[in-house]
């Protein structure tokens, strides 16, 4: 991963401050409680969260870095290097692999030409990403929708009862 | 949304989704007042917080997201007057494998989830509480932050509820992606900010010592949506639906091979094995059988379609006798679920039919706890790893003969040697599909 030269930090625009001031507002007991939601916040302004934004967020909950790092790096949703514009997560889990999730995903995969088994190890490293910039495709765990599966969260819409076949229509409505 | 925008089957009730089943029935609050909205919060105000918590108790409620506890139960370990600040934290963290009842609710009625918890709050003399969603559900942490603004515009939730003098704050708080933080004490670190590693035990539970080290109470979704029907009905009239031990309705959310899958809302106890999978689900797929079911979200032990359990009942004479329970005879409660050794967990059942091959079945799960670990304890961090490599390995050809017992070792050497209890639910499939299908794994194993 390349050191992006420019700081998150020195483009945070006015209404980002507010906000990040408001979700903070919502824990009165413990500021550190808002590190969730601030790194929410960042990756959904930024897209992720490079070594700015985690002191940036530190910083405004009187936190070292190391307290905000460890989260990035835990948790599968954050990440330290830019994803695609847009995000599907198709779901690996049980009810999904049984109704064909894993020929979906390849489908998804070689609909917008990535690798269809390149390994993703999580730890803040974004998902495959195509050379433009345009789409990541991951495998997520169960999406608690296993009823219609198999299913995928495209950004924020969760997309049920995918078949293979469809897929190549799903993505050219993305392009 | 298949099975609830259809007419409920006989065997069905639905109260928890009974709005949500209505043609053209809204999240907003109006739609929410125009069908008895807030009447049991309003019936609440009006009664002593303990007669609440007993209600709760005799209503035999028991919690809805895995592990069963008596919900009245564990409210009344908390002191009303300790002079300590409560909380109440909702677990919406809903990613048991199999299971998908919470996400209905908090997208499609999330007034009656806010209702239930003022009511706990209220009962519980706590003024703040958080609702811990999934991130993932991105839609539902905005339509349930917009309903907690609608509850405090009515005066449902903020400062003097009603005219009380009771105070209620709700915030949604959004997970990131890691299943562990369904886990109660994990859920509680990352709502801390912390990493969200699991809670050692004892205390063995958060009403002693919880969010920011105060009583606490860590109530399911569905699990609060059923006080304000407890409240509605009565906790005699609520309970009666059910099964002694198990009251009211539970939420069924059916995967895998049958013809409709879906979700159903039943009395306790109201359907056996065979009437949940024969008449609500349709059935299996055109020629095929039943091969296995796993009852309780992905952690709970495998049940094999052919298999007849020995179980204990009482006899005419009052003494306890043997009996015989075919697998499809088993009644869905807790009760009888745990006497045939599986459980009835998060209720999430998930149907395999006989063109399942139960290594590769196994390894996907094996896959998916190897994803899930915290890390935290060696027998888990490693053990979920090993297992899943070499399920994985058999399923490519690369088995070896010691293979089986391998895996029963690893199994047997996490459930009770960690921290919480992700170590038995990565151990469980193991152990069981080993027990119930050792003819696969012995070919497999080469
Ligand atoms: C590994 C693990 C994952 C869990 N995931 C969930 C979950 O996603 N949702 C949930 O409500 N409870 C989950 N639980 C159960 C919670 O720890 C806790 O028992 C429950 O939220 C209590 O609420 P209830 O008494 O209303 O069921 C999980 C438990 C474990 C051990
Ligand atoms: S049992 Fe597993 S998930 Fe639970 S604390 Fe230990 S390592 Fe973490
Ligand atoms: S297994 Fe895919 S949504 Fe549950």
């Amino acid at each position: 991963m390349s050191e992006p030269t420019k700081r998150q930090a020195d483009d945070i625009p006015p209404a980002f401050e507010t906000e990040a001031d408001e979700l903070v507002s919502h824990y009165p007991v413990s500021k550190r409680s808002a590190s969730l939601p601030l790194l929410h916040l960042w990756q959904r302004e930024f897209g992720f969260v490079d070594d700015s934004g985690v002191e940036w967020i530190a910083a405004k909950l009187d936190l070292t870095p190391i307290n905000i790092l460890e989260l990035v790096t835990f948790y599968p949703w954050f990440r330290r290097a830019a994803a695609g514009k847009v995000v599907i997560r198709v779901c690996r889990t049980l009810a999904c692999a049984m109704a064909g999730s894993h020929e979906v995903k390849e489908r998804f995969c070689e609909s917008v030409g990535l690798d269809p088994h390149a390994e993703h190890h999580g730890f803040g490293t974004p998902p495959p990403t195509t050379a433009d910039g345009k789409f990541s495709v991951e495998f997520v765990e169960c999406l608690a929708s296993c009823g219609s599966a198999p299913v995928a969260l495209i950004d924020d819409d969760l997309v049920e009862n995918i078949q293979p076949a469809d897929v190549a229509a799903i993505v050219a409505k993305l392009k | 949304m298949s099975s609830l925008s259809s007419p409920p089957h006989p065997k069905e009730r639905r109260i928890i989704f009974e709005n949500i089943s209505l043609p053209g029935y809204t999240p907003d609050i109006d739609c929410y007042l125009a069908h008895g909205g807030y009447e049991s919060l309003r019936k609440a105000v009006t009664m002593q917080p303990t007669e609440i918590v007993d209600a709760v108790k005799a209503a035999n409620l028991r919690g809805r997201g895995g592990a069963g506890f008596p919900c009245g139960t564990k409210w009344s370990f908390i002191k009303y007057d300790d002079g300590k600040p409560h909380y109440i934290v909702v677990n919406g963290d809903e990613s048991e494998p199999g299971t998908f009842k919470d996400r209905y609710i908090l997208h499609q009625d999330p007034h009656q989830l806010i209702e239930g918890l003022a009511i706990s709050a209220f009962a519980t003399n706590t003024h703040l509480a958080y609702i811990y969603i999934r991130c993932e559900f991105p839609h539902a942490a905005k339509i349930v932050w917009n309903a907690i603004q609608e509850a405090h515009a009515k005066g449902f939730l903020g400062k003097n509820i009603l005219g009380t003098g009771f105070d209620l704050d709700i915030f949604v708080h959004q997970g990131a992606g890691a299943y562990i933080c369904g886990e109660e004490t994990s859920l509680l670190e990352s709502l801390e900010g912390k990493r969200p590693y699991p809670r050692i035990k004892p205390p063995y539970f958060p009403a002693v010592l919880g969010l920011y080290m105060k009583p606490t109470i860590v109530n399911n979704v569905e699990t609060l949506c059923h006080v304000k029907h407890i409240l509605r009905l009565g906790a005699a009239e609520y309970a009666k639906m059910g099964t002694p031990g198990d009251g009211g309705t539970r939420t069924m959310c059916v995967s895998g091979d049958v013809v409709r899958t879906g979700i159903f809302e039943m009395p306790c106890g109201a359907v056996t094995m065979r009437e949940l999978i024969f008449d609500l689900c349709g059935g299996l797929k055109p020629g095929r059988s039943l091969k296995a079911v796993i009852p309780g979200g992905s952690s709970a032990k495998v049940m094999r379609a052919d298999e007849v359990y020995k179980i204990k009942v009482k006899g005419p004479d009052g003494a306890m006798i043997d009996k015989d329970l075919p697998m499809l005879d088993v009644v869905l409660d807790a009760s009888t679920l745990q006497s045939v050794g599986t459980m009835i967990g998060s209720a999430g059942l998930m149907v395999l039919d006989d063109s399942r091959d139960m290594v590769w079945v196994l390894n996907n799960l094996n896959q998916f706890y190897a994803h899930e670990s915290c890390g935290q304890c060696t027998p888990c961090r490693e053990g979920s790893l090993w297992m899943s490599k070499m399920t994985t390995r058999m399923l490519a050809g690369g088995g070896r003969p010691e293979d089986p017992k391998n895996l029963k070792n690893i199994a047997d050497n996490i459930a009770g040697r960690t921290i919480c209890a992700f170590g038995e639910a990565c151990s469980w499939p193991t152990q069981s599909f080993l027990a119930k299908f050792p003819e696969e794994f012995d070919k497999a194993a080469g």
